[in-house]
């Protein structure tokens, strides 16, 4: 047996969890053996029906009053619980920041190794280990890796594998179950949550973004980068060395330790091109680049670039997108 | 606890044998998680008082990175040296937990053990919750804020559906998220100060991995043809119009 956990927002199954499946079912029907979910709490009710259409025949609810609020010592537990119950081969986890933490704890209760951000696995013979394909330097490399163990544990690199249907397993079950669990499990448990501040469009969802790098020289000099960005409906984000530099707050910060971005365009001022940054603009559609240097290697990633200063070409650039708008 | 990993640029190059990054022309850092875990027991020591002690696992080179931290104003540094092959995330907990649990016998206990959320070259997300498990320490991972109450780490993280606030008694193992800080450059008395200062080695025998890195490529890039709309403002006319074919000058 293949075992899923499965997060689960709300009642909404999460794409990184249907891709996780989608990689799962592959491994079961390889293995000849059945793909099983978990979920987990009280809320996990109203998205299990969906779970059919991706090949899961049996899914496993984790019942108990104290998982009301997320704790992830106590998800492990499920986890481990689930393990020694139903003895799977493999466990699959989505490669969101839940489901790598749930997995390293189940790897450390249990002593086994975990492969993080997956992007393949390939079974072998029974007993065999796993021959993975993960994700390093956040996406930059890849690395291709044995993963040993009698149960493999490895998570799913969101947005590796596209989330596909499949045939529905011919009998499809859903069971609730007691989980073991002890205080211990719950040390560590969300004490309370707070609303997202609402309003402006974030980062990860903006379908215009324009960056600022150093080239942009200064605080002020985001002014015209706001500007244009509003004028396109977008948002402004920006590079490593300007959040290290204090002059915008971390949050805007594209790439690897920060954020991932996929908007239609992304138009990158003052910014070299480092890998890091780079795999946080990896979704952009299209790259559009102004830089006073032409070989700066974002040339590589970029579809359009202007070469020249940052402080001549946005203002020109934003006084022209209004007189074509006014038109 | 800190990784010492090299600092690519706009690209990165393999060596040969396809085991590692080719770093002959590069230099080297931390994770920037890393460096704002540093930054983050540093303030609390000058706020509440005690030391703070930094640990790294790998080559003799890595002192580097030990030396880097006590510049920005850490007391100890401890070198497990552990040369050739990487180490996996099994295997460097072990370790780490190890050399923790003899400070903790020799009268040196820690309340708080700060970890970056992911090694920036392994990604692994588990080294700092399998040291926990080891130590039977409480974890928490994804840090953005922390404040020590009474005894108490009240930390703040974003989850699913918001941010999640945990309250959590020391001693507490935690892994940060860059944000939580800026961490500070280092003063020149502070970078002669660590110049100077002792750093502790340990010697490890390298465990049989258990995950095992077999090679590394680099991922297929999309062969892309740069389009240079022009030099400076002759350049503006042309991007309007690429900016209205893809759509977002309607807004
Ligand atoms: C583990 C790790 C994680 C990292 N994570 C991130 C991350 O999440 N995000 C991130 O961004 N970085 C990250 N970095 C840092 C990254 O390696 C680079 O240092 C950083 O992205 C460089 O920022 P930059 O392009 O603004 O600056 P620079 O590299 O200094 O580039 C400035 C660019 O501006 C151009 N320029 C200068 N003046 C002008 C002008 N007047 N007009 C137009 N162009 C001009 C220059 O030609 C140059 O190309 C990380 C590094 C490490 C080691
Ligand atoms: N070799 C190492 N030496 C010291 N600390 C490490 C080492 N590897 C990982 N860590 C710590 O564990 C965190 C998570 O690493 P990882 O599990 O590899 O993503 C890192 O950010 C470091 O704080």
């Amino acid at each position: 047996m293949i075992l899923g956990l499965v997060e689960h927002d709300g009642g909404v199954l999460p794409e990184p969890s249907l891709q996780m499946l989608t990689l799962g079912r592959r491994l079961a029907e390889r293995l000849g053996e059945p793909l099983a979910a978990l979920v987990i709490g009280p809320d996990a009710g109203p998205g299990v029906d969906g779970l059919a259409a991706y090949g899961v025949s049996v899914v496993h609810h984790a019942v108990d009053d104290r998982l009301d609020r997320f704790a992830p010592g106590a998800w492990a537990a499920c986890v481990a619980d689930l393990m020694g119950r139903t003895g799977p081969s493999a466990i699959l986890a989505a490669g969101t920041d839940r489901g790598n933490e749930v997995m390293a704890h189940v790897g450390a209760r249990t002593g086994l190794p975990v492969a993080a951000n997956c992007t393949e696995a390939e079974p072998g013979e029974p007993g065999d280990p796993y021959l993975v394909t993960r994700l390093r330097w956040g996406g930059s490399l890849l690395e291709d890796a044995r993963l040993h163990g009698d149960v493999k544990l490895l998570t799913v690199a969101p947005h590796a594998v596209r989330a596909e249907e499949g045939p529905a397993a011919g009998e499809w079950s859903v069971g609730e179950f007691s989980p073991k669990l002890q205080d211990a499990d719950f040390r560590v448990q969300v004490a309370r949550q707070e609303a997202r501040p609402a309003g402006k469009v974030s980062l990860p969802e903006a379908r215009v973004v324009v960056g600022g790098g150093r080239g942009v020289g200064s605080p002020e000099g985001f002014g015209p980068l706001e500007e244009l960005a509003e004028l396109l409906g977008g948002v402004v984000g920006c590079s490593r060395v300007v959040t290290s530099l204090g002059w915008r707050p971390h949050t805007d910060q594209v790439g690897q330790t920060g954020v991932r971005i996929a908007p239609d365009v992304y138009i990158a001022c003052g910014i070299s091109g480092a890998i890091q940054h780079m795999v946080g603009a990896k979704g952009a559609k299209r790259i559009l680049v102004v830089n006073t240097d032409a070989q700066a290697p974002i040339l590589a990633h970029a579809d359009y670039a202007i070469i020249g200063d940052v402080q001549q070409v946005v203002p020109a650039l934003v006084s022209a997108i209004k007189e074509t708008k006014s038109r | 606890c800190v990784k010492r990993v090299p600092v690519t640029g706009g690209r990165i190059t393999l060596t040969d044998d396809e085991q590692d990054i080719d770093t002959r022309y590069l230099g080297f850092t931390v994770s920037p998680h890393e460096e704002c875990a540093v930054e983050e027991a540093v303030r609390l020591v000058e706020a509440h008082g005690g030391s703070t002690t930094v640990l790294t696992l790998g080559p003799a080179a890595a002192e580097e990175q030990l030396r880097d931290a006590m510049a920005m104003g850490a007391n100890r540094a401890v070198l497990i040296e552990a040369d050739g092959p990487e180490w996996d995330g099994g295997a460097t907990a072990r370790a780490i937990a190890r050399v923790i649990a003899d400070h903790r016998d020799a009268g040196e206990a820690y309340d708080l053990l700060l970890f970056g959320n992911e090694s920036a070259d392994a990604g692994g997300y588990q080294v700092g919750i399998r040291v926990a498990h080891l130590l039977d320490l409480p974890c928490v991972t994804g840090v953005k804020h922390l404040e020590i109450q009474d005894g108490t780490a009240v930390v703040r993280r974003e989850g699913p559906g918001g941010f999640e606030i945990y309250e959590v008694p020391l001693p507490v193992v935690i892994a940060v998220k860059e944000g939580i800080n800026l961490p500070r450059y280092p003063s020149i008395p502070g970078r002669l100060r660590a110049k100077k200062a002792a750093v502790e080695r340990l010697f490890m025998e390298a465990p049989r991995p258990a995950l095992e890195k077999v090679r590394m490529r680099l991922p297929q890039g999309r062969d892309k043809q740069v389009e240079i709309l022009g030099d400076g403002a002759t350049g503006i006319e042309r991007a309007v119009e690429v900016l209205g074919h893809i759509g977002v000058m309607q807004s």
